[in-house]
C-alpha cells in the first residue's frame, strides 16, 4: 500500500513515473488544437512517448496525427499510463475501467483541478502509482528544464547540463533516450 | 536538493541557471540574437500555438532572459515571471492584462514619482482611471473600492520616504474587492521581503535598482503568484475568455497557476514590445548572484548612516523605518526584519539653501535621481526631480524644500558618514 502525499510529489517520484512508461492514454483528448488535452498529446508525443487519445466522440479518427479509441478497453496494446482529462467526479469512473485493464496500467494520472482521493486509493491498493491535480507536459518540462524558457519557475537547481534531444530546443528528463523507450 | 527547498542566497545563484545545455558554460551566456531557428515546419507551429516551450523571438522569450526570469521568480516565491525593459514596462504589461477602458485600480499614494507621473497621465489616456488612497488609513481604502475596481497596487518599502506599507491590511481588501493585490518590491527586494508570503497576487520589480544593484542595466519583472483564480472571477477577459490572438485559447485553463505571467507574455510582451536586452539581462543575473551580501550591508550602513544623522545638529529629522520610534518601525519589524533599506529622507535646518548646499559639498556621494547602486546617491529632491511643484504641492509628495535623500551604498560606512560629516560642516 502507497502512502503517496498527494499534495506534494517528489520529483523523484514524477521522474520515476515518466522514465518507466512508453504508452500513454489520453482519456477526454480533444481534436480542439487549442484544448490543454490536445496540448498533452502534442507534447508528449514529441518527447517519443506512444500516445494514445481516447474519446468515444472522436473514435476511429485521429487527433495529433493518431488512432483515436472510444474506450479503455477498445485499446490494443498495454497502456503504461491512464490520464484523466475529465472532471474529479468522472475520474472514479476512469479509474474503474483501468483497473479492468490487463495488464493493468502502471500509473494513474489526473490532470490539474483533478483529484479524486477514493479513486487513488483504488489504484494504489492494486500497486499502481498515482498522481493527482498535475499535467505530464509540465512535469516533463519542469523536470527537464525547458519550462523555464517561459520564465516559469521549474522549482529545481542543478548543476548539471540538461540533456539535449535530437534537433533544437529540445530537453530529456535524463532517463533512458525516448527511442530507447 | 528537490527534497529540501534550497536557501535563498543558493537560489540567488543557481535558481534557473544550469550550465549551458550546447556548450557546458557554467556562467549563463549571453544569448545575443534576435530570433532561433526551427527544426521543421512542425516544431515552428507548436512552438507558435504555445503548445510546446521554446524560443521563437527574442521580444518574447530569450534564453539568458528566461534565467534571469526563473530566478526573480524563485525569489519571489512566485510560479513565473517575465523580464521587461524596465520597471515602468513592467506595470505597463501587468496593467494591459488586467484592465479594460473605463476601468478604475486603487493605488497608494505613496509611490515612487515615475509611478504616479504613469498611473496619473499615460493610464488615464488608456481610460484606466487610478484611485489614489492614504494606505495608513485602511478604512478610506476600503471605501475607495468600487464595482470597477480591477486591482490594487502599493509598494512593500515605499520611496522616496522608506515608509513600510501594510502589505497584509491590502491584501485584505483587494480579496474582499475581488481583485489581485499588485505589490512593487523594488525597494525591499525579496532578500527583505516576500510580498508573496503575505497575499500579494502579483509582484513588479525595477531590476535596474538593488536587484541589478550596480547601476549599470536597466530591466523590469512581472512575478506571478499564482494565487488569483482568473477563471472563477470572469472579470480578466485576457486570462479567462477564448483569445483571438491564439484561435480562442482560454490561457488560465492552458497554463493554470502561471498564467498571468503566460498572458503579460504572449499577449503583452508580443504586442508592447518592450522587452529587454539579453545583455542587460546578463547583466541583472550577475547582480542577482550577490543580492543577499549587497543588501544586507546596504541595510546595515543605511541604520548607521541614519542614527548618525539624528544625532546631527544641522539635520531637523530622519525618517527611516530602521530607527526605533520611526511610524514605521513596527510595520518593519513585521515585514522586513533584516533591514529597512537603504533610502530614506532627512529634513535641514536650513531649508533649501542648506539642501542645495550640501549636494554640492559631497564628494563621495553622487549627486544623480537613481537609487540601488552599489555606490551612496543623493538628491535634493525640490531643486531637481520635484521643482516644477509649488511649495505646498513638494510638501504634500514628501519632497518639501528641506527635504533631502540617500541611498546608501555598500562603501565602508566611516567614509559614507566622514563625506556627510565633511559637507555639513560646509552648510
Amino acid at each position: 500500500m502507497s502512502s503517496t502525499n498527494h499534495d506534494s510529489y517528489s520529483d523523484e517520484y514524477i521522474r520515476g513515473i515518466l522514465n518507466d512508461v512508453k504508452t500513454i492514454a489520453i482519456v477526454g483528448a480533444s481534436a480542439n488544437t487549442v484544448r490543454p488535452s490536445f496540448f498533452v498529446t502534442k507534447y508528449m508525443l514529441s518527447k517519443g512517448y506512444d500516445v494514445i487519445p481516447v474519446n468515444p466522440g472522436h473514435a476511429g479518427r485521429e487527433i495529433a496525427g493518431v488512432l483515436t479509441y472510444a474506450s479503455l478497453a477498445d485499446i490494443d496494446r498495454p497502456v503504461d499510463i491512464v490520464d484523466i482529462f475529465r472532471n474529479s467526479q468522472a475520474a472514479y469512473g476512469v479509474v474503474e475501467e483501468a483497473l479492468q485493464l490487463d495488464p493493468l496500467p502502471k500509473a494513474i494520472w489526473m490532470q490539474l483541478e483533478v483529484r479524486n482521493d477514493e479513486a487513488a486509493r483504488l489504484a494504489e491498493a492494486k500497486g499502481i502509482k498515482v498522481v493527482m491535480n498535475r499535467c505530464p507536459k509540465i512535469e516533463y518540462a519542469r523536470l527537464c528544464g525547458e519550462i523555464g524558457w517561459a520564465g516559469v519557475s521549474s522549482r529545481r537547481i542543478s548543476a548539471k547540463k540538461p540533456k539535449l534531444q535530437q534537433g533544437f530546443q529540445r530537453f530529456d528528463i535524463g532517463g533512458k533516450p525516448p527511442g530507447a523507450r | 536538493m528537490s527534497e529540501n527547498k534550497p536557501g535563498f542566497s543558493t537560489l540567488s545563484i543557481h535558481a534557473g541557471a544550469q550550465p549551458d545545455p550546447a556548450t557546458g558554460a557554467r556562467a549563463t551566456p549571453i544569448y545575443q540574437t534576435t530570433s532561433f531557428v526551427f527544426d521543421d515546419v512542425d516544431q515552428a507551429a507548436s512552438l507558435f500555438g504555445l503548445q510546446a516551450f521554446g524560443n521563437i523571438y527574442t521580444r518574447i522569450t530569450n534564453p539568458t532572459t528566461a534565467v534571469l526570469e526563473e530566478r526573480v521568480a524563485a525569489l519571489e516565491g512566485g510560479t513565473a515571471a517575465l523580464a521587461t525593459a524596465s520597471g515602468h514596462a513592467a506595470q505597463l504589461g501587468v496593467f494591459h492584462t488586467l484592465l479594460q477602458p473605463g476601468d478604475e485600480f486603487i493605488a497608494s499614494k505613496k509611490l515612487y514619482g515615475g509611478s504616479i507621473n504613469q498611473f496619473n497621465h499615460s493610464f488615464k489616456s488608456f481610460g484606466w482611471n487610478v484611485i489614489w488612497v492614504d494606505a495608513d488609513d485602511i478604512d478610506s481604502v476600503k471605501k475607495a473600492v468600487t464595482e470597477k475596481t480591477k486591482a490594487v497596487f502599493i509598494e512593500s518599502l515605499a520611496n522616496p520616504g522608506g515608509v513600510v506599507t501594510d502589505i497584509e491590511a491590502m491584501a485584505g481588501i483587494a480579496k474582499d474587492a475581488g481583485a489581485p493585490l499588485i505589490v512593487d518590491n523594488t525597494m525591499a527586494t525579496p532578500y527583505l521581503c516576500r510580498p508573496i508570503e503575505h497575499g500579494a497576487d502579483i509582484v513588479v520589480h525595477s531590476l535596474t535598482k538593488f536587484m541589478g544593484g550596480h547601476g549599470n542595466s536597466m530591466g523590469g519583472a512581472i512575478v506571478d503568484a499564482g494565487s488569483f483564480n482568473w477563471t472563477e472571477s470572469k472579470r480578466y477577459p485576457m486570462l479567462s475568455e477564448p483569445r483571438p490572438e491564439y484561435d480562442g485559447m482560454v490561457l488560465h485553463e492552458t497554463f493554470g497557476n502561471f498564467a498571468f505571467a503566460i498572458a503579460c507574455r504572449v499577449l503583452g510582451l508580443r504586442d508592447l514590445g518592450a522587452a529587454i536586452s539579453p545583455f542587460n539581462s546578463f547583466m541583472l543575473l550577475t547582480g542577482i548572484e550577490t543580492l543577499p551580501l549587497r543588501m544586507q550591508k546596504h541595510c546595515d550602513n543605511a541604520l548607521e548612516v541614519a542614527k548618525y544623522l539624528s544625532g546631527h545638529d544641522k539635520i531637523a529629522w530622519v525618517r527611516y523605518a530602521g530607527l526605533e520610534g520611526d511610524a514605521c518601525h513596527a510595520l518593519q519589524q513585521k515585514y522586513m526584519p533584516k533591514g529597512a533599506g537603504a533610502v530614506f529622507t532627512f529634513g535641514l535646518k536650513g531649508g533649501y539653501e542648506a539642501g542645495v548646499k550640501l549636494v554640492s559639498e559631497v564628494e563621495l556621494f553622487s549627486h544623480l535621481a537613481n537609487i540601488g547602486d552599489t555606490r551612496s546617491l543623493i538628491i535634493h529632491p525640490a531643486s531637481t526631480t520635484h521643482r516644477q511643484l509649488s511649495d505646498q504641492q513638494k510638501t504634500a509628495a514628501g519632497a518639501g524644500p528641506d527635504v533631502v535623500r540617500v541611498s546608501v551604498g555598500i562603501e565602508d560606512v566611516a567614509d559614507i558618514i566622514g563625506d556627510l560629516e565633511q559637507a555639513l560642516a560646509k552648510i
